[in-house]
């Protein structure tokens, strides 16, 4: 399926009324990342149109332009056919744009009527816009099913009510163009069933919605039209009833020229790492983890497919032990303490695992300390970098940080540098190279190459092999498709906190992963 | 008619608690304004102080006080756009900012005041109309006659300063302000999520700009009400710590404005108690020295500070700059 055939069946879609939205060649850049590049769109008044793409592809810095937080360098906005210039959310709310963000903007211990208000008062006085609002919610509640209690606290409310407080703001201003941004990550799937309802009670009363999501159950069941974006550009438009889950995947990831990474086949050999029905609920109360079971062998690396955000990072956590969880999870047959004393970062190295994690600058380093500095964490205790019980010694520490730099290859190899003024590359290698040279049993290792330049990747992904090859377990986690295909043995797909399947990489391709990373199995809804 | 001396000390008391919770009033309402819109302001006692020290130089130079009152509240105006354009604009740490105003404050009155009138800092005392004189609330003598209420209204709520009834005044409009008008709501709403108001398409600067002036003419207000109303003239770190003792007493509070009041009259209270009482006998058994009945408020102020007083939530995003994330 072409680009072509994609345009083609856009063109019919248009009709002779305005479009509601219109963007024309919007472009934008975060210093030498192109986060959108030349995007038209055109969306017909009435219609709830989905964008999708994988993270990073562009989605909300688009939304983000529309909404008037970020200016554009590049392009123009059409609003009903009329050109607007959109410097900050308030004219953005004047073009009728009412946005519903990923993490709400709502004021926790306000009431519902107050958040409602806010910013859009009839006057100085606050009593008649809150009767105004009241009366307002009132008929909104029975038009849309968009019901809730008016004088409750927010901090009081499910976050699929605190949703429906978003979309009420947005309509108490008169929005005629609704964005939401991922709305369904945070909800549970009746609450998710109830939003579509209430977006499609929006459609039919003339409203144009616009829904960013990654997941293709909910483009395929409630949009009308369909733009796939990937890397900053916008690769197709159609109309949802026209295309199949398929090709949207294939649009969505496209076809990656392979990095060949050279490797011998893997000798896996005992089982180091079992998860058992694997759990996790988060401070808002939302399973993240929705009872996993994985195994990872000696000599093997288990690559774990996925969207950001369906459960990975916090399977890493729990392995880490810094998040805690309900199950079991065996290292080397002995069973691991996931919610008790024992379940911190500490007992966890000590049982032989090390972790890098997926956001170095927050996890992995702390960026003012100097390389050697960073060197010690988690491993304080270590003898060789004490000299007795109340000294530690920083010259060995140091000695032993320039040999790990060198070993790994940190330029420039000084161990006074701070973090902070490496490359991301080498901030990476000094990450490897703390968690590798302990020689662990399990290697955790998060997004290994994320924003890491090319020369890079190529050695960190050859010292993840080597270390394979000495027989230690490793379990991957990557959002980037190519990465999970050329470095795993085996693959795992997660979407919404389970395991989709499990596939060997020579036997599937991007396609296939593509779709169980959407939440499709043979074509399938899950 | 004829009182107890009992009731004449209960009485003066009273009269005494009033005048001095004023200042703390002042800068409580201050420090509320500012904090409710998140950011925090330590600098209350320095803004205080250097409005004290214009009010008096300003009163004593052009020999009125309401043009003195006016300088004083111009100068805490001075120290509240700094701590705006550090706190708010340039998003700097804003209890660094604050000590430094109150170190400013504190090191600039007493050159100043040397410079100016080689008194050791002092200003010279002021007298006739260059100071704030009390007024006699109507039908006060006409209802000394009344049992218990008649006293109570003719001693204790008549007869004081005019900033004393503007002091009270302010607390139910702050309360209005807060609660029934949209600038409140907004304020409220910038100290507890500023993306909140930020998406609504309210300036978050310009809102909490607004607030800390507001601070400034409070705090100009409780300067010069020392200064050139419960004094006569400026001394030297004469704000004593009551910066901070209305701090403590707006957390006591909990950043509302009516437990604010009572806060404040509590140690209104214990610091008129230490002013009438020095020495407190004790059935007899022995006297509890001055030393301790003075230390009163500020013992308060540590236990409140230390968490004692039940859990006080500050304003969500309080002492938090502002950064549009995406």
């Amino acid at each position: 399926m072409g680009s072509n055939a994609a345009e083609g069946r856009q063109a019919t879609a248009a009709s002779s009324t305005p479009p509601a939205i219109e963007l024309r060649g919007i472009s934008k850049a975060f210093g030498p990342v192109q986060a959108n590049k030349d995007i038209s769109l055109s969306v017909r008044k009435g219609a709830i149109h989905g964008i999708v793409g994988e993270n990073g592809a562009g989605k909300s810095t688009l939304m983000s332009i529309l909404y008037g937080f970020y200016k554009a360098d590049a392009g123009e906005i059409f609003i009903n056919g009329e050109q607007v210039h959109i410097h900050n959310s308030q004219d953005a709310i004047a073009a009728g744009i009412g946005m519903v963000f990923q993490h709400f903007k709502l004021v926790e211990n306000f009431t519902v009527l107050e958040n409602v208000i806010l910013g859009a008062e009839e006057g100085a006085m606050l009593r008649p816009s809150l009767a105004k609002a009241r009366e307002l919610l009132g008929r909104l509640a029975e038009e849309y099913e968009l019901s809730v209690d008016p004088d409750a606290l927010i901090e009081d409310l499910t976050v699929g009510h605190q949703q429906r407080v978003e979309i009420l703001k947005a309509l108490y201003r008169k929005a005629d163009i609704l964005i939401l941004d991922e709305p369904t990550g945070v909800l549970t799937p009746s609450e998710a069933d109830h939003l579509f309802r209430i977006l499609r009670n929006l459609r039919d009363e003339g409203k144009t919605i616009i829904l960013i999501t990654h997941k293709l159950r909910e483009i395929m069941e409630i949009t009308d039209t369909v733009s796939v974006m990937r890397r900053g550009e916008m690769t197709a438009t159609v109309e949802t009833a026209s295309t199949s889950p398929e090709e949207l995947a294939e649009l969505m990831v496209g076809r990656k020229v392979l990095l060949q990474v050279e490797k011998k086949p893997a000798e896996p050999r005992d089982v180091v790492l079992e998860i058992e029905d694997l759990k996790v609920t988060d401070e808002n109360g939302v399973e993240r983890l929705k009872g996993i079971s994985l195994q990872v062998r000696a000599g093997e690396i288990l690559g774990i497919a996925g969207v950001s955000g369906n459960g990975q990072s916090e399977l890493l956590e729990v392995l880490g032990g810094y998040r805690t969880a309900s199950g079991s999870i065996r290292l080397n047959g002995r069973a691991l303490d996931l919610s008790g004393r024992h379940s911190d970062g500490q007992s966890r190295r000590a049982a032989g695992i090390a972790h890098v994690p997926e956001d170095r600058q927050r996890e992995g380093l702390i960026m003012e300390f100097a390389a050697w500095e960073n060197i010690a964490f988690g491993y304080h205790n270590d003898p060789r970098y004490n000299r007795n019980a109340l000294f530690m010694d920083n010259a060995a520490l140091r000695a032993d940080t320039r040999e790990k730099m060198e070993r790994f290859d940190v330029r420039p190899p000084i161990p006074e540098l701070a973090a902070r003024n490496f490359s991301g590359g080498n901030q990476q290698k000094i990450v490897l190279a703390r968690e590798i040279e302990r020689n662990p049993d399990l290697l955790l290792v998060g997004q290994p190459t994320r924003g890491v330049d090319i020369g890079a990747i190529e050695f960190i992904h050859k010292r993840i092999i080597e270390l394979r090859d000495q027989g230690k377990a490793i379990l991957l986690v990557s959002v980037e498709l190519e990465e999970i295909l050329s470095l795993s043995d085996r693959i795992a797909v997660m979407f919404d906190g389970r395991i989709m399947g499990e596939r060997l990489p020579h036997e599937t391709d991007e396609k296939e992963l593509g779709l169980l990373m959407a939440g499709m199995q043979n074509g399938e809804a899950a | 008619m004829e009182h107890s001396q009992e009731f004449i000390l209960f009485l003066v008391t009273l009269n005494q608690m009033i005048t001095v919770s004023v200042v703390l009033i002042f800068a409580g309402l201050a420090g509320l304004f500012s904090e409710r819109s998140g950011i925090f302001d330590i600098g209350l006692e320095g803004k205080m102080l250097i409005s004290a020290f214009f009010a008096a130089a300003v009163s004593y130079e052009t020999g009125n006080v309401w043009i003195g009152m006016l300088g004083g509240i111009a100068a805490s105006m001075v120290f509240a756009v700094i701590h705006g354009v550090t706190s708010i604009t340039f998003r700097g740490n804003q209890l660094i900012s604050g000590v430094a105003l109150n170190f400013l404050a504190s090191g600039l009155t007493v050159v100043l005041g040397n410079a100016w009138y080689q008194k050791g800092g002092q200003t010279p005392a002021l007298s006739g109309a260059a100071r704030f004189h009390p007024i006699e609330l109507p039908f006060a003598d006409a209802l000394r006659d009344v049992p218990l209420l008649g006293p109570i209204y003719a001693d204790v709520i008549s007869g004081h300063k005019p900033l004393v009834y503007v002091a009270f005044a302010l607390v139910p409009l702050t309360w209005w302000i807060l609660f029934r008008t949209r600038f409140g709501l907004r304020l409220r709403a910038v100290g507890e999520n500023p993306a909140s108001v930020d998406t609504a398409g309210i300036s978050v600067i310009r809102l909490r700009f607004a607030a800390v002036l507001i601070a400034g003419v409070l705090c100009g207000m409780a300067g010069a009400y020392l200064s050139t109303s419960q004094g006569a003239a400026f001394g030297r770190e004469m704000t004593a710590g009551r910066g901070y003792i209305a701090l403590a007493a707006l957390i006591f509070a909990k950043w509302r404005p009516w437990y604010l009041l009572m806060a404040t009259l509590l140690f209104g209270l214990l610091e008129a108690i230490s002013n009438l009482f020095p020495n407190i006998d004790v059935f007899g058994l022995f006297t509890i020295p001055v030393q301790f009945t003075q230390a009163l408020p500020y013992i308060l102020t540590v236990v409140i500070l230390a968490g004692f007083v039940g859990k006080a939530v500050p304003p969500r995003a309080g002492g938090e700059p502002y950064v549009k994330e995406r």
